[in-house]
């Protein structure tokens, strides 16, 4: 037997014009958690996509407890004690948890399923898990964090050997990482073998034992996390030294305010709450909070894709109120959504298309495009951006999340806003991506323009932001000046009302 | 065994190949004109053999040798492998399958190789191409429309009711004077339009599926529509007797030789109206498509919903007039139809969606929204029509048709859907 449980040697994948893998390894040892970086765009997906059956290798082998095995699909995957915990969590809606879990094995004779057994099997993997959840509740009325306590059960179902874990903290609160943690423990101790995607040094170094990182597609080396520090790892994975996670600020807000927010009500009363700020001209106004705050409820409804109770809103000393994006496109507002996939790119359409979106009206005369000067733009703004990518006709779905990410702002900027809402404007985006996006910002605020982000990471948050809003349960529940920046006095406004049940989830 | 070539001498290909073509071509021809061949005493009538093979062979010598001269020559480089090759047939499956399927032919029926037969076939595909053309915006936002064939008989019993001649006996409107030509067949379009606009309010405005939302119209226009046919005194008899200018511009033949006989092989046809009405369809279509804001909108709609609300596109607008335009389209077809056929029912039209959806697809349309090409919806309806007509030409029963296009059906969109699926 030999001392690993895992072991995938010289793996190549090739797409069309690129190489996303070449002569990678990866060695884990059972009862370990092993952690997966690299920047976007790295491979770390593509490796974990061949482990996992959705991407057939070009060549190297997969040897799994000694013996070397041919992973054909992700079913033949699971049946060999591999399970994989996606980023992006697609439940069956409109089904109940159980059944999410069962699905595909549902237990039963000749068709017949058995609901008891189904039930009762639930019910005893979510109190193993310490899992309070009702397995007949629908999935999709489950936040992100009990979905993600869910595949976890489905994958000890199956028995699982190895899990990949794929950002599993990307939309958990403090709170809810802590009890991954200790299920991710646990699972730890019984011998299962964890492989951990994450760009958070901070958990990293808190939850594994041994640390893979990847460059451009190649391996760079395994390490024991207890030897590494956060600037080691960055300077493996960007192959150079990082000094500064975030790039110097110079210059102050002006005095001048551009956006004035009166005790703003949302229409859903179990959203946002008397919401009052004012945005001055060349700030970054940073948003900090809890999963649950409802900061993204309230920025959207700003930019007019949720309804107002009450409130006003001032732009430029003029009432403001957007009933619709159009509107408050019209009136200098951007915003960069949250979930880039659903919300932001269109997948299958080029670069230039996606770039041009929101700026179509100037392009055109009579409703007919100037396709030169739309082009240009793109261009120009890409290159600005430092978009990696081999032409504009390259689809956006093609592109790793930071190049998205890139060109959405690169919309947006062609649109000539004044305000720009930044809705986690680096998540799931590396290390250098992220550094790019920073300058990006800082060279707006430069321009006189202002910028409101919200942020769920720490130091982004205060590394960023001018002065930061925080949020608890739909109501804002102070502000802090760059002076009083720390973690503690923004997790204390965070949870001030953190006796209530919802924010325990 | 892969083997790696310069684009510039991939486009020498092309340009030798086609000169070749070309120049068969007009050896034959001039070989067809001699007495030895073609004349009365001739031992083997060339003419009787390859028809108007020769005029075929250089048309296609010259696209072909076009595509050489015209394609930039500093491109990648083009790669000649199994792999390359694979891909090449799953691109052009159809293509290929319906070449080896127009040689078969050929060959059983030298007389398929008639520029009659070709023009007929473009004839017969004018009206198709125009209803695919008006569907595709509706795939193209993962819609549909199954009200498109209703709008075609709306439109061709409007029109052909209010242009009947004023000495037919059947009139619809007995005492309806003559109108200008453009005016009944503006209204007819316009009623469907109307119609139209339902569709897309369904939609766009209670976000109903456009199967439902369109199933509820076609009902509706076809109740409607046979409220109108059954008005008395005509009361659903077949309309009749339309006037000679509204029947030409379905009939009209260009430079057609004045002692043309159906089955001469002397003499030029003409070329029908239909098919320069198609071809400027398609033109403005393709131009909508991929040089407007509300072409680019349209596929943004189709590729993702949400995003284009965040980017402040007005969805409610762009559907509206996407269902506007697809009926505007079929009203289209709908009047040339009527003309065409110089009369109307309720009827007509019946179930022409389904086959315009069916070219759609096999022309690479996607029904999840978001992809389509024009060139594409050209071939599809190409492809259906070609192979009906040889099918037809070789004395294949209309059952066996039938199979034999559901069999296309399904095997094009499985060839095109592998093209997606997993690397």
């Amino acid at each position: 037997m030999s001392e690993y449980l895992l072991e995938m040697r010289n793996i190549t994948k090739t797409f069309p014009g690129v190489k996303a893998l070449d002569n990678v390894q990866l060695n884990v040892r059972a009862g370990t958690v092993h952690a997966l970086m690299g920047e976007n765009g790295a491979g770390k997906s593509t490796l974990m996509k061949c482990l996992f059956g959705i991407y057939k290798p070009d060549s190297g082998e997969i040897i799994l407890n000694g013996k070397k095995v041919n992973i054909r699909s992700a079913r033949n995957a699971m049946d060999l004690g591999i399970a994989m915990i996606h980023q992006e969590l697609h439940p069956i809606r409109f089904r109940s948890v159980m059944e999410n879990v069962w699905l595909g094995r549902f237990p039963g004779h000749f068709g017949v399923v058995d609901h008891k057994t189904m039930y009762d099997k639930t019910k005893a993997l979510f109190d193993d898990l310490e899992l309070d959840v009702d397995p007949l509740a629908l999935a999709g009325e489950q936040s992100a964090a009990i979905l993600q306590m869910m595949e976890i059960a489905r994958a000890v179902s199956i028995n699982a050997k190895i899990i990949i874990m794929d950002e599993p903290t990307s939309s958990l609160s403090d709170r809810e990482v802590e009890h991954l943690f200790k299920i991710i423990n646990r699972l730890r101790s019984q011998g299962v073998a964890m492989i951990y995607i994450s760009h958070k040094m901070k958990e990293i170094l808190e939850i594994s034992d041994e640390v893979s990182i990847m460059r451009d597609g190649t391996y760079v080396g395994t390490w024991p996390a207890v030897s590494l520090t956060t600037e080691e790892i960055i300077k493996q994975m960007v192959g150079r030294e990082m000094t500064n996670q975030f790039p110097p600020r110079t210059g102050k807000p002006s005095s001048e305010v551009v956006l004035k927010v009166e005790h703003l009500t949302s229409t859903d009363k179990h959203s946002f709450k008397d919401v009052s700020f004012e945005l001055h001209k060349g700030e970054i106004l940073g948003i900090g909070g809890l999963v649950g705050a409802q900061r993204t409820e309230f920025v959207e409804a700003l930019f007019g894709l949720r309804g107002i109770q009450s409130g006003a809103v001032e732009k430029d000393d003029k009432a403001y109120k957007a009933k619709s994006p159009r509107d408050a496109k019209a009136h200098g507002l951007a915003l960069l959504t949250e979930e880039r996939r659903a919300t932001g790119i269109f997948g299958i359409l080029p670069i230039l298309e996606n770039a041009v979106i929101a700026n179509q009206k100037n392009y055109a005369s009579l409703g007919i495009l100037n396709d030169a000067k739309r082009e240009h733009d793109a261009q120009s703004s890409c290159k600005e951006l430092n978009v990696k990518a081999p032409s504009l006709a390259t689809l956006i779905q093609n592109l790793s999340g930071g190049n998205q990410q890139k060109v959405l702002i690169a919309r947006w900027l062609l649109t000539n806003s004044d305000i720009l809402i930044l809705d986690e404007p680096t998540r799931g985006i590396d290390v250098g991506a992220k550094y790019e996006i920073y300058n990006i910002m800082l060279g707006q605020i430069a321009q006189n323009k202002s910028i409101i982000m919200i942020s769920s990471e720490m130091p982004e948050l205060m590394g960023m932001s001018d002065r930061i809003m925080v949020m608890c349960e739909g109501r804002v529940t102070g502000f802090l000046n760059k002076d009083e920046f720390s973690q503690e006095a923004i997790m204390r406004l965070a949870t001030m009302f953190a006796g209530h049940k919802k924010t325990a989830a | 065994m892969a083997k790696e070539i310069s684009r510039a001498k991939y486009n020498g290909y092309f340009k030798t190949f086609g000169i070749i073509l070309l120049l068969a071509g007009a050896v034959l021809k001039y070989l067809s004109t001699l007495e030895n061949f073609a004349g009365k005493n001739a031992i083997w009538n060339i003419n009787r053999t390859i028809y108007d093979l020769p005029i075929f062979l250089i048309i296609i010598g010259l696209v072909v040798a076009l595509k050489g001269f015209l394609s930039k020559s500093d491109g990648d480089n083009v790669i000649f492998s199994g792999k390359s090759f694979g891909e090449f047939l799953t691109n052009n499956a159809i293509l290929l399958a319906m070449f080896v399927l127009v040689v078969v032919i050929c060959i059983l029926q030298p007389k398929f190789m008639q520029i009659r037969v070709a023009l007929d076939i473009l004839t017969q595909s004018s009206t198709k191409l125009i209803m695919a053309l008006g569907i595709c915006f509706t795939l193209l936002i993962a819609g549909t429309d199954l009200s498109a064939g209703r709008m075609v008989g709306l439109a061709a019993v409007i029109s052909a009711s209010m242009l009947q001649t004023a000495t037919y006996a059947n009139r619809f409107f007995p005492d309806l004077p003559q109108v200008e030509l453009w005016m009944p067949i503006v209204l007819a379009i316009l009623a469907c339009m109307i119609f139209g606009a339902l569709n897309g309010f369904l939609v766009a405005k209670y976000d109903m599926h456009p199967f439902i939302a369109t199933l509820a119209t076609q009902v509706i226009i076809f109740g409607a529509c046979s409220l109108y046919f059954d008005m008395p005194p005509n009361s659903s008899q077949p309309i009749g007797g339309v006037r000679p200018d509204f029947a030409a511009i379905g009939q009209m033949k260009f430079w057609a030789s004045r002692n043309v006989n159906i089955f001469a092989t002397k003499g030029f046809p003409g070329i029908s109206i239909l098919i320069p009405i198609a071809i400027v369809i398609c033109i403005v279509i393709w131009f909508i498509l991929n040089k407007t804001v509300f072409g680019k909108n349209v596929y943004a709609i189709g590729g993702n919903r949400e995003a284009a609300v965040v980017a402040g596109i007005n969805v409610f607008k762009n559907i509206m007039g996407i269902f506007i335009l697809a009926s505007c389209l079929y009203g289209i077809a709908g009047v040339l139809e009527a003309a065409r056929t110089a009369g109307a029912t309720n009827a007509y039209g019946n179930g022409y969606e389904l086959d315009a959806i069916a070219a759609c697809v096999v022309g690479g349309v996607s029904l999840n929204g978001g992809v389509g090409k024009v060139g594409g919806i050209v071939m599809g309806v190409l492809i259906f029509t070609i192979i009906q007509y040889g099918l037809q030409f070789i004395n294949v029963s209309p059952m066996w048709q039938q199979v034999i296009k559901g069999v296309i059906i399904a095997v094009a969109v499985a060839i095109d859907l592998t093209k997606y699926r997993r690397k």
